[in-house]
Parts: structure tokens; sequence; C-alpha cells
């Protein structure tokens, strides 16, 4: 399993990580283990162990790079237990690029070291050969959608039978996306036109998942953007963004999505590229970090596809807001996406969006900045701390009182939603920003 | 540095602190312990294990299972220290507190909470702050460090001049001590009768007990708060800015003062607002009654202005307000961007002699050629020199020692001190002797000797070795160890 041997100390030896892209000096010499991340640390905060707190990791991340402990077991369970939320780049003094690091130990883990088998070919198959194919997505789309509808999930449900599941499946179970009728993806290749006046042409990143799952949403997004003046571009030939991939280190994988999405989108004349899903967007800026060290002639056009990359709440916060909306009178809270407020640190946006709804009341969720446990699969794969960070969550919640909970991003949706089925407060809703803009719009109606 | 012990021995220790604490609460093995050899100054040895109690009868038992192995016993916070107090110097068990953050009571009739020693200082804050309170001391870490670490260190802050450091909150405590007994200091009151005792232990590093309960004072919110940042061409213009403030006895709740090295790599940080071309800044926080803020804050402008200032800006809001802290905060952290390594010291100067100082050290650092930024709080005359180097040049680590070494004897020099709030720890437990007579650090030993008679307690802290004369004690190392 182990890279190197495990060696004595005080003697300078070769780095543990393999060749091709591991974390850089450049970036984890700025870390002074001052100890300023410790409290923001989702994990830290639940366990309380250097192991897994940012400074910690990159602790870890530096003594293999020195040789001194080896890509083993337990660096990996440490690797592998962050949420790459990256609140430790907000708190961080010293502007440490932890994300660049934790992506990047995650790649020397995927290329070189081994997992136990089925672990590893369930990753690849997933994250390789599904989500990045509309087609196979479609094919199990449908076939969750059948068993949803037919009655079989809920049969299943309330048969008790998950209770004899191995692991945490029954857990996980219930995080599984709805499947909306129809799917988003015959969107794919069309126009939508502004109403009235066009201001702007923009193109819609309409994800991966998000087409089974998020239809409406989706739609939404495309009401609420052509309210405000905009000519929606959605191309055809888009694909998953590669977060995912990103996040698990498959970083070829990643960067063969990356070049498709760069084409797809750099072609054409555009005001901005939108995406309503702050992790995908959070990728998606930083596209150019894929092509820093491997195919070096794509950084460029990443820079390029990057700078006109936007998030739907911040586009809409900086333009003139259409703002002919209808009273409502919801009392809601708002949870920052990690990807929004920390990778991209777009805080006041949705906040803005939202006040300017008449008749809304924005109440501050304590602790709004703490990773839900969604994090893209970690809620999958971690799901028992995931399913701590949710408790500690849903706790924040109740004492707002608030009757809808608003985010910025279909994992914490679903993860969000899953904490409200448990809760003493079946009833609550969640919803997106771009949503509620859409209700407050009178947008109920398909375009 | 340590003789750490076999991994054989260290389990079975562990199988025996594990039914003491619970399994999941103890790490022993090496590729753990790793990552409890650093705090946020320096690295150090390896502990033999690390425990995380959460209860005091945790803490008792861990004590006494030590005991019978004859292993020190380190408490550690959150590990942010600046001294090297939470680091181990010969193996040992660290108990970390990490686990045991409840807020026990908040009491906000009688201005008072009890607080386990986990709890993150700025966390106490927030939990109360809807009642219109806080926890006063503010230690620039105090989003991460814990209660427990700001009574071992006796911590202070910004707001040090105007409220004072930890021991002025502190009302009492519950302590183990190196017997594994327990007992508590002071009341829930003020000026209990009786030794205070409370004073004792707040500062004491560990050394004389392991604090597992702490009762403190809180801090009704100002009515009015005003912060105005003053900004100067001239660093002299600043400093004597300082002197002139005190002389007209006006106490403001904070004065900060950064020059231009250290302001423009803040504000490459953080974007807090100090202008990048200017020589220096003032942080000025007054707070009160509304009348008395605005009377004072005339006041305050005048005494910039008969000193040359540049400019004198106030801040608009609470957001304004914290943006201009935030950078002041991050301040040390902020160095990581413009040099791989720092080293921060903590000295003390009556502040009348600011400007000597600064040209003291401006000239210290162009004889060791190394970039030396400062950071003072100003108003109590506490100075935070930051000396920037890259550890993978042995050459620069060897001089930022020796400047080091030069600054903190300047101070002692000058009726200073070798530290205003960081504590002596490890670091500077040889420069004791520069401002302590022997019969003075004697006292101190013959106290410690009463609590802690085997020193099984933080041993290597605070006290001289007698090997070393006048030097620091930091090990300087490359990587993402600052030094």
């Amino acid at each position: 399993m182990a890279l190197a041997p495990p060696q004595t100390p005080d003697v300078p030896r070769a780095s543990g990580y393999g060749p091709g892209e591991a974390p850089k000096w450049e970036v984890y010499s700025k870390c002074t283990h001052c100890g300023l991340c410790l409290n923001s640390c989702p994990t830290y905060r639940e366990l309380g162990v250097e192991m897994d707190s940012p400074r910690g990791r990159i602790y870890q991340m530096v003594q293999v790079a020195k040789g001194r402990v080896p890509v083993n077991e337990s660096f990996v369970q440490h690797i592998d237990l962050c949420l790459d939320c990256r609140a430790c780049e907000t708190a961080c003094p010293s502007g440490v690029e932890y994300g660049r690091l934790v992506e990047a130990a995650r790649g020397q883990i995927q290329t070189y070291y081994q997992r136990p088998v089925f672990e590893s070919f369930l990753r690849r198959f997933f994250l390789c050969q599904v989500v990045p194919n509309r087609f196979r997505l479609e094919l199990i789309g449908n076939i969750l959608r059948l068993y949803q509808r037919s009655g079989l999930e809920r049969l299943i449900q309330t048969s008790g039978l998950l209770r004899w599941a191995p692991g945490r499946l029954a857990n996980v179970a219930q995080l599984a996306p709805r499947m909306e009728k129809p799917f988003f993806f015959h969107r794919l290749g069309t126009i939508v036109p502004a109403v009235g006046p066009r201001k702007y042409r923009v193109a819609f990143f309409a994800g991966c998942i998000a087409n089974l799952s998020f239809t409406s949403l989706n739609e939404a997004t495309l009401r609420v953007l052509v309210k405000n003046g905009c000519e929606v571009v959605i191309p055809k030939a888009q694909g998953c963004c590669g977060a995912l991939q990103v996040h698990a280190g498959f970083r070829d994988v990643a960067r063969k999505l990356a070049r498709q999405n760069i084409q797809v989108f750099n072609g054409p004349d555009f005001d901005a590229v939108i995406t309503n899903a702050a992790g995908c967007g959070s990728v998606l800026k930083e596209y150019p970090q894929l092509f820093e060290d491997a195919q070096t002639a794509f950084l460029e056009p990443a820079r390029k596809f990057s700078n006109r990359m936007q998030d739907v709440s911040e586009f809409l916060a900086a333009i003139e807001l259409n703002r002919e909306m209808k009273a409502t009178p919801l009392k809601v809270t708002y949870q920052d996406p990690c990807h929004l407020g920390h990778a991209q640190r777009i805080r006041k946006a949705p906040r803005l969006l939202l006040n300017a709804i008449p008749g809304l009341e924005l109440v501050e969720l304590k602790e709004s900045e703490v990773c839900c446990g969604s994090a893209g699969i970690y809620n999958i794969i971690q799901n028992e701390m995931a399913e701590r960070l949710l408790a500690s969550k849903m706790q924040r919640v109740d004492e707002t009182g608030a009757d809808t909970i608003v985010t910025a991003n279909p994992g914490c949706m679903l993860q969000l939603r899953s904490g409200i089925a448990r809760s003493a407060n079946p009833a609550r809703k969640v919803m997106h920003v771009v949503e509620l803009l859409d209700q407050a719009y009178n947008g109920d109606h398909l375009l | 540095m340590s003789e750490n012990k076999s991994e054989t021995w260290r389990k079975a220790i562990a199988g025996q602190a594990a039914k003491i604490a619970g399994d999941d609460v103890v790490l022993w093995r090496a590729e753990d312990l790793m990552l409890y050899e650093y705090d946020g100054l320096s690295t150090m040895g390896k502990p033999d294990l690390v425990v995380f109690p959460s209860t005091t009868q945790h803490v008792s038992e861990i004590v006494k299972l030590a005991n019978r192995n004859n292993l020190p016993v380190i408490a550690r916070g959150a590990g942010t220290g600046l001294s090297g107090g939470a680091v181990v110097s010969s193996g040992g068990i660290v108990l970390g507190f990490s686990r045991m953050k409840k807020i026990l009571e908040i009491d906000i009739e009688n201005q008072r909470a009890r607080v386990q020693p986990g709890v993150v200082n700025l966390d106490l804050s927030l939990a109360v702050s809807d009642f219109g309170y806080y926890y006063a001391p503010d230690p620039s870490s105090q989003k991460a460090c814990t209660l427990g670490g700001n009574v071992a260190e006796n911590s202070g802050g910004p707001h040090t001049l105007a409220y004072g450091v930890t021991t002025n909150h502190v009302l009492g405590l519950e302590v183990v001590l190196p017997n594994g007994e327990v007992i508590h200091t002071g009341a829930a009151y003020l000026d209990p009768p009786g030794y205070d005792l409370t004073g004792l232990f707040v500062g004491s590093e560990g050394t004389l007990g392991i604090v597992t309960e702490i009762t403190v004072r809180l801090t009704r919110k100002p009515e009015a708060v005003k912060t105005l940042l003053a900004i100067y061409d001239r660093v002299h213009d600043a400093t004597s800015t300082v002197a002139s403030i005190t002389a007209e006895g006006i106490t403001p709740a904070a004065l900060e003062m950064l020059d231009g090295f250290t302001l423009r790599a803040i504000e490459d940080a953080t974007h807090a607002g100090y202008p990048r071309d200017s020589a220096a800044v003032l942080l000025i926080e007054l707070e009160g009654l509304r009348e008395a803020v605005e009377e004072e804050s005339t006041q305050v402008e005048a005494v910039c202005r008969a000193n040359c200032v540049r400019q004198i800006r106030v801040a608009q809001n609470a957001e304004e307000r914290d943006k201009l802290w935030q950078g002041r905060k991050n301040a040390f952290g902020a160095m990581g961007r413009i040099s791989p390594n720092y080293y921060v010291q903590d000295g003390v100067i009556p502040r009348t002699r600011l400007p000597e100082m600064l040209d003291f050290i401006g000239e210290a650092g162009a004889r060791y050629d190394l970039r030396i930024g400062n950071i003072f709080h100003a108003g109590d005359g506490n100075l935070h020199p930051l000396i920037m180097f890259d550890a993978r040049d042995a050459g620069q680590s060897g001089r930022v020692l020796k400047a080091a070494s030069e600054i903190m004897m300047k101070c002692a020099e000058m009726g200073g001190s070798i530290t205003g709030e960081h504590g002596v720890g490890i670091e500077k437990s040889e420069l004791m002797p520069l401002i302590f007579s022997e019969q003075d650090i004697e006292m101190m030993k013959t106290i410690k000797s009463i609590f802690n008679p085997k020193d099984s307690f933080n041993p290597g802290k605070v006290f001289p070795t007698g090997k070393l004369c006048g030097e620091l004690r930091v090990q300087i190392s490359e990587g993402a160890a600052r030094g």
C-alpha cells in the first residue's frame, strides 16, 4: 500500500509523492501553522484532533513531501475526511490555497495508492463512467424515476428492509435525489429569448445530475434570467463540470471534461456563462488550475473561460435587477454554500437578492458559513461525519424559526432536505435563491 | 529532543488511558503523535500519548496514570500559542482540551459565565452577544484559541489597554494538581477571602496545575464605539502621537500601530483599507457613552493633527470597523504571503521610548540583513517585531535568532519585559534572568515546587535551565514550520 518505505527521521530523503501533480511548496510554505483555521474546520469542530484540521492536514502533506511519512492508510483516511469546503481559506490570514493542496494530494492518492478493489471500482465507475456520460446518466435517471414513481421506493422504505442493509446504506438511500419529469436534457441546444429588450446574451451551464433532478430549478433560473433582459443560450455539447472528479483526484478525467466545456463556451460571444450550482461554479472558475502543470496549451483558453464564469446570484446582484416582484411574506434563513461563500467569496450577492424581495424576512443563520455536510458526494462516502454536521446545522436552523431554508447549490439542497425530512418540522422547505426570485416574479409557467 | 518510548509500551499505556477516558480519545500511533509536535510557534518533540478528556474526573485519573508511569503531563488548548507552551520538551502525555468545550452556565444577571477550558475565546463572546455582553480579552487568535490556553498564558490583546489581561477577567478556577487532586480557587464574585490562588494559576503556563473549569467575568458591550485610522507619512509622527495621547490623559480602548512594511502585507491579505503608500498607521478605538466617545474623539483627532497626521479616517459602520480590525488581527498570518517563514517577537517597553526602539529594530534589521515588520499594541508599549526569513537558508535562521535576542535585551535594558502576552514557555525561559534577579526566580521556583514538586507538569518551561544564557530556545525549521 505504501508508496515509500518508512525511514528514520532527520535524514534528508526523497518526497513520498509520485511524479506528476502534487502539493506544491509555493502553496504549502505559506502555512505558518498559526492554527487560526482550526475552529473554522467542520471536521476539527466535531473531532477536535489535529489530524483532521486544515493545519494538520497540511502538516501531513508536508511530511510526505519531505519523505518522512509515506502516502499510507492513515494519510488517506485524514485527507478523505476533509470536505474540501475551504472554510479554512476564508479563515487563513496567510492566503494558503488549501483547496489546491488537498486536491493535489487526492490526485496523488488516486494515482498511486491502492484502495480496496470494490471501492476503487465504484469510485471510477460512478465518477468517470456515469456522471460525465449523458446517455448513461439518462438511463440511470429513468430507472431511478421508475423506482421512485412506481411506489417501489416507498414500499422498501416503509418495509424496514433497509434496516438489514449493510453499513449506512439506509441513510444514504434517502439522500437519492428525486428524479424530475421531464429531464432538463431536452433544453440543451436551445436558446431562450429575453422578455422585453435584450440587454445581455448569456450562456447557461446546466450541470450533469441537475439535468435529472433539478429541472425545475434550472427552469426557474432561465425564467429569472430572461425576465432580467437576458437572452439565454444553452449550448448542446456542454457536459459535466468535473468538480466531483477534481475533488476525488481524477484530474485527467476532469481535464477532459474541462477541455470540452472550454471549447463549447469559449467560441461564441457571451456576456457571461452562468451556473446556479456553487460547487460547479467554483471548479469552473478554477479551470486554469487544471492546466498549470499539464496540457498547458489549454491554460489561456481556460483563463478566458473562467473570466466569464459567474454564479447566477453574482450576475443578478451586479446588474440592475428587475424589481417587479409580488410580496412574498416568508420568513427565510440563508445557508452559505461552501463553494460560494468560501471558494468564490460570494456572500453578499445572495443576501442582496433575498432582501430585494418585498415582504420577505431574512433571519441570519448562526454558523451559516459552516458546511452542512453535503460536499459533493461526501454525504455518501463519509456519511457518518456528514450526518453529524447536518445535525448541528438543523439545530441552528431551528433557532432561526424560519419556515424556508434558502441556499444556492443543488447538493446543499439535497442534504438540507434530508435533514428536514427527519426533523421535528418536516414542513419546512428548502429553496434556491433563484427559485424564490422566480416565485416573486410569478414564474410558475413554462417558458 | 524527546526520548520517546516504544510503540508497544505506548500502546499498553494507551489501553489504560482508554479505560479512563474512552476508546476513541487516545492517540498513540507515531503518525498521529507527529501532529502534536508543533504549536503556533515552533516544532519540538513528539508526545508519547495524547488524550482528550471530557470531564475533570478524566483529567485527574489521567494525571494519576501519568504519575504511576513517570510521565510528564502537558496541557494543550488549540495549539495557537506563540512561546511553545503546549509543545513537548521531553515526551509525556498531552492532555488536549478540544473536546471539553461546553459553556456550562451563562449568568447574565451576575455578569459571569462558567466554561470548560476548551471553549474557543470568540465562541464565548458570540454566545453572550445576544444579551449585549462579551468576553473582553481578545487575543488576535481569538477565533481559534481556547480559554484554557488564555488562562495558562494570561493572554492579552489589543483591548488590553483599557480592559486588562485575562487575569482581570477570571473569577474562579477548578484545577487538577500534579498529584491528581482537584481544588477550587476564587469564587463567583470579586475579591473572595484568603490568598488569591486564582491569580497565581493564571499565567502559570501549565506548570502548577491544569485548569478544568473557569468562571469568567462578562463585560457589557459599550453604548458607542468609534474606530479611527490615523495615517502617517513618517513613523516618528505616529509614535509621538501615541505618547501624546496618553499624556493628554486619554485612554483609548485600543491603540495599535503598524508600520508601512507590515500594513502593506496586511492590505494585500485582507484589503482592510490601510493606505499602501503610508509610513505607519494608528488604529485607535474609543468606547463608552456616546457623548464621551465623541468628546474623546475630538481630542484624539487634535492630538493626531498636532503630530502631523496625513489623514484620519473614521469607520462609518460596524462593517468598516470589522474590516480595519480584521487586518490587524490577521497581521501575523499575513506575513506568510510575503515570506516563507517569519518569527514574531513579543516584548514590552515604556511607551515613551517607542521612537528609540523603532530605530533600534531598524538598525538591527539592517545589521543582520533581515526584513523586520513592526506591529505594536502601542498604547501599552507591547511590541511585536516580525522578522522575515527563509528557513531553507540556514544562515538566515541563525541571524534571525541573534536579531531577536538583541531586541529582547534592548527591551529589558529599557526597563521593559521579554514578553507582553505570549508567555515565556520554552522560547524565553533562558531570558528570564534579564528581568528577574536570582532571588526572584528562586522564589518562583519555590512556589512551583509546592504544587509541582516532581516537575511533572509542563517541564522545561518558564524557568532557565542554566545551560544557556540569554538565548532564545526555538527550533527554526523548514517547510510549514514558521520557526
